[in-house]
């Protein structure tokens, strides 16, 4: 307990040093974005004034990060060019982009580390061949090629999931685009599975088990899969902090208006609230799911615990 | 007491199903009037759409917020099938001297909130957007109204905020008086910054951004949903020439013009107007009559910084212009949709004469070199300039480069690809150094609004041409639409002789629709969403 409150303080620094970093490249970041709003029409300069005085781009940097953070202590993320509160947006798109990550999270948990047991289990075997073929084919492939090929196929000429949008809500709308992101953590949790379950079935434990005439499917469940899943845990952990930031193409792909969308468009259109905004949360995520994946250890490890 | 309650439930009930039946059969006779179909199934249907910027209609230029704000508003004028101007929301609009004009507005129009649409909804919607606190984008149309320089002081706050050219003479005529005499105003009043606003949006003109009340066909059904659907539906209150034909219309949101044709063949989203140019010949050959190609208004220029020595010689840059192959780099990268262009304005503007540019558009290797040569040639680096919004943009700058190389012999050409958010401030810095893409999008159909905005005084190629300034300037006074045309085509060739930008080619827009639409009648200038009809089947 003591350890979770401990590492939940460390997180204060990080924070602030996250936001003003993320702050100061978007303010780096060269070109007048008011004047890019307006494409190639004519703007008067007394309506860009108006403008930049409204979004402080007149000030310095330190000056404005000082306006965003007192925002940020009265609950007031700023709003975007277009004039939407972040707060309202964030909400809109975090709901859309968390059901995605958690379809493609369940999907490499439960098939990755399924596959990976089959291969381990019949190492050189045909299970073990087609699993690594499969896996070597889907790291290799570009996702969004595996996006539109799935879209087109199982979408549009089969009928079997919904091309694109979020109508059908979840979990129907997201199965498709969830298996399109995880396939890429599944193929690596399913190798890592493999890998470490058959190094650990050569340990001398399992020997000693097996001598000792425990059934077979408890030395597998009980003793060597859990000392095997300490890498696919901090695999998955690490990797939920990434399906969160990186599904920009696949909800690009399948129209998903989520995280991804909104921090792609917002550096394009240098919204800087909304990209520090994003970049915070999806930082805070991060640190909690090592946090989760560090007590995890304990779970699975007790000599982790006690030390 | 458990008997009373029971009572007081089946009153309750019956009460609700007497409402709804009678809720349903006034909504049942309005269709039968305006649709004709029966009243079982709202007939609405789809169109796919990229996020709107804003829904008010004097802040924003987006062609997505245009398309769903044409449903809610009537403009006073609109542009018909051929680019006339023709009257909708006002009964005319009337000068003897081009620079005072009178606007009748059409009695007995209503906004969907009820409110009767008079002279003032007009002045106070033009005013908000002429107020330079407001920074609302289509400010710059209201320039040349009298007044407009107090609502946009150089310094400090303006001490009104409304425009004295702006006289409401009685609540059915507008006076406006402009800064000068300006023979294309009618036209301008076509364009959505000049629709009217309702009393109600004055008192909270962020929420109106969100819900805007309008005078139109349609009116907005439920909330904005951000990045998701936009809904519309017949308003009641309508009582113009446009009656929808469908109860309502749902703009579904895409992040992807690719994704959104993937849903047009899925038959998840009815219309789509923006299919993309590589997936043309498909959506060609699988929805036939129902893949319709209207030529817009959109052009794309290569230009030249005339600021720059090495580009200041005009037979240099007609020599540029002779170079370049426009049909075959349409045909590679827009897979022939778009078409090449001789002239200065779309075809689709009054005035527009084909093949205006005469030789110095044509494709002519030879020619173009020696040309080249009698200039001086070219020494250095060649710098093209674009920014990286889209990637045909670098895909045509290739072919232009290798066109120039093999043409002209220009060996050294190098691609300066700037983020879409610098481009334009490089530009207005004159920082480049280099041919640059420059591309329009009409406003309204007038040489007016492609030549005095490119060409004109403090344009973006630093040329100057007196002449030039001052025919534009005859054409603008001019006694009608008739009469300015052939002084603008004066000037077009003056701009064309001196070619500091050269005109590549027009946009076409390539649309398609499902089985389930009917009695579609896309122009250049609207969807005219209000005419289709819906196949419940």
């Amino acid at each position: 307990m003591r350890y979770a409150v401990q590492r939940l303080i460390q997180a204060v620094p990080v924070f602030v040093v996250t936001t003003f970093l993320i702050y100061t490249m978007v303010f780096a970041l060269p070109g007048d974005p008011i004047l890019a709003l307006a494409g190639d029409k004519p703007v008067p300069e007394q309506v860009l004034d108006v403008m930049r005085e409204r979004y402080h781009l007149n000030d310095p940097l330190l000056v404005q990060y000082g306006h965003y953070m007192l925002g940020v202590f009265r609950g007031d993320l700023g709003e975007t060019f277009t004039g939407q509160p972040v707060s309202e947006l964030l909400q809109d798109r975090w709901a859309v982009t968390a059901q995605l990550a958690v379809t493609a999270w369940i999907f490499e948990l439960v098939v990755g580390i399924g596959l990976g047991v089959l291969a381990g289990l019949r190492r050189g075997g045909v299970a073990d061949t087609a699993v690594l073929a499969g896996t070597t084919f889907v790291i290799a492939v570009p996702v969004f090629v595996v996006g539109y090929t799935a879209q087109i196929l199982f979408g549009l000429n089969l009928g079997l999931f919904p091309t694109a949008g979020t109508d059908e809500g979840w979990p129907v709308s997201y199965l498709l685009p969830g298996m399109v992101l995880g396939s890429f953590g599944l193929a690596y949790v399913a190798r890592l599975t493999r890998t470490s379950l058959v190094e650990n079935l050569r340990a001398d434990y399992v020997r000693t088990a097996t001598a000792k005439g425990l059934r077979r499917g408890r030395i597998i469940g009980l003793h060597a899969l859990r000392n095997s899943l300490i890498p696919v845990v901090t695999y998955l952990g690490i990797d939920f902090g990434n399906l969160m930031a990186g599904a920009v193409v696949t909800e690009g792909i399948f129209n998903l208006p989520g995280i991804g969308q909104q921090v792609f468009q917002s550096i394009q259109l240098q919204e800087g609230p909304v990209v520090v905004g994003v970049v915070t949360l999806l930082v805070m995520i991060f640190i909690v799911a090592n946090l989760v994946v560090d007590l995890l250890y304990g779970v699975l490890d007790p000599r982790i615990r006690r030390a | 007491m458990t008997l009373s309650r029971r009572r007081t439930a089946a009153l309750a009930v019956a009460a609700v199903i007497l409402g709804g039946v009678s809720g349903c059969g006034g909504s049942g006779d309005g269709q039968d009037k305006q649709g004709g179909g029966d009243a079982q199934a709202p007939s609405r249907f789809s169109v796919a759409l990229t996020e709107p910027d804003h829904l008010t209609p004097g802040n924003t230029s987006s062609s997505y917020s245009i398309a769903v704000l044409d449903t809610i508003f009537d403009t006073p004028v609109y542009i018909d099938a051929d680019g006339k101007p023709q009257m909708r929301a006002a009964e005319s609009v009337t000068s003897s001297d081009q620079k005072v004009w009178t606007i009748k507005i059409k009695q007995g129009q209503k906004f969907s909130n009820g409110e009767p649409v008079t002279a003032e909804s007009f002045a106070d919607s033009w005013n908000a957007s002429a107020y330079g606190p407001n920074g609302w984008t289509n400010n710059y149309y209201f320039g040349n109204i009298e007044g407009y320089d107090a609502l946009n002081p150089e310094e400090g706050q303006p001490t009104t905020d409304k425009l004295s050219g702006l006289k409401v003479v009685d609540s059915n005529t507008l006076e406006v008086t402009l800064t000068g005499a300006f023979s294309q105003f009618p036209i301008t009043l076509a364009y959505i910054a000049f629709a009217p606003m309702p009393k109600a949006a004055f008192k909270d003109l962020k929420a109106y951004d969100q819900a805007p009340i309008g005078n139109g066909p349609f009116e907005l059904d439920g909330a904005w949903q951000h990045n998701k659907q936009i809904a519309v539906k017949k308003s009641a209150a309508y009582a113009g020439e446009r009656a929808a034909q469908s109860d309502g219309v749902d703009f579904k949101i895409y992040a992807s013009r690719d994704t959104a044709y993937t849903d047009l063949r899925a038959g998840k989203v009815d219309l789509l107007t923006t299919i993309p140019p590589a997936s043309a010949p498909e959506a060609k050959k699988l929805l036939g009559d129902r893949f319709v190609s209207t030529a817009g208004g959109t052009m794309d220029y290569l230009g030249f910084p005339t600021f720059d020595k090495r580009f200041a010689n005009a037979d240099l840059r007609k020599a540029v212009s002779m170079a370049i192959d426009r049909q075959a780099i349409v045909d590679a990268v827009f897979n022939g949709a778009f078409k090449p262009m001789s002239s200065l304005v779309a075809p689709l503007v009054p005035g527009y004469r084909e093949g205006a540019c005469g030789e110095s558009c044509a494709y002519d290797p030879a020619k173009a070199k020696q040309l080249f040569d009698k200039a001086g040639g070219f020494s250095g680096t060649l710098n093209l300039y674009f920014s990286n919004a889209d990637p045909s943009y670098e895909q045509w700058m290739t072919a232009v480069a290798n066109q120039l190389k093999q043409n002209l012999g220009i060996q050294d050409i190098k691609f300066r690809k700037i983020p879409a958010s610098d481009y334009l401030t490089t530009l207005r810095e004159r920082k480049e150094d280099g041919p640059f893409r420059q591309n329009w999008v009409m406003d309204y159909p007038s040489p007016q609004n492609y030549l005095e905005y490119m060409w004109g005084e403090g344009n973006r190629m630093g040329w100057e041409n007196k002449q030039f300034n001052d025919l534009v300037k005859q054409a603008n006074e001019a006694a009608s639409v008739e009469a300015s045309l052939p002084l603008y085509q004066q000037a077009e060739d003056i701009a064309l002789a001196e070619m500091p930008l050269i005109p590549l080619w027009n946009w076409q827009d390539q649309s398609g629709y499902t089985k389930r639409l009917g009695n579609v009648k896309l122009t250049a200038y609207t969807n005219n969403l209000y005419t289709i009809t819906v196949d419940r089947q």
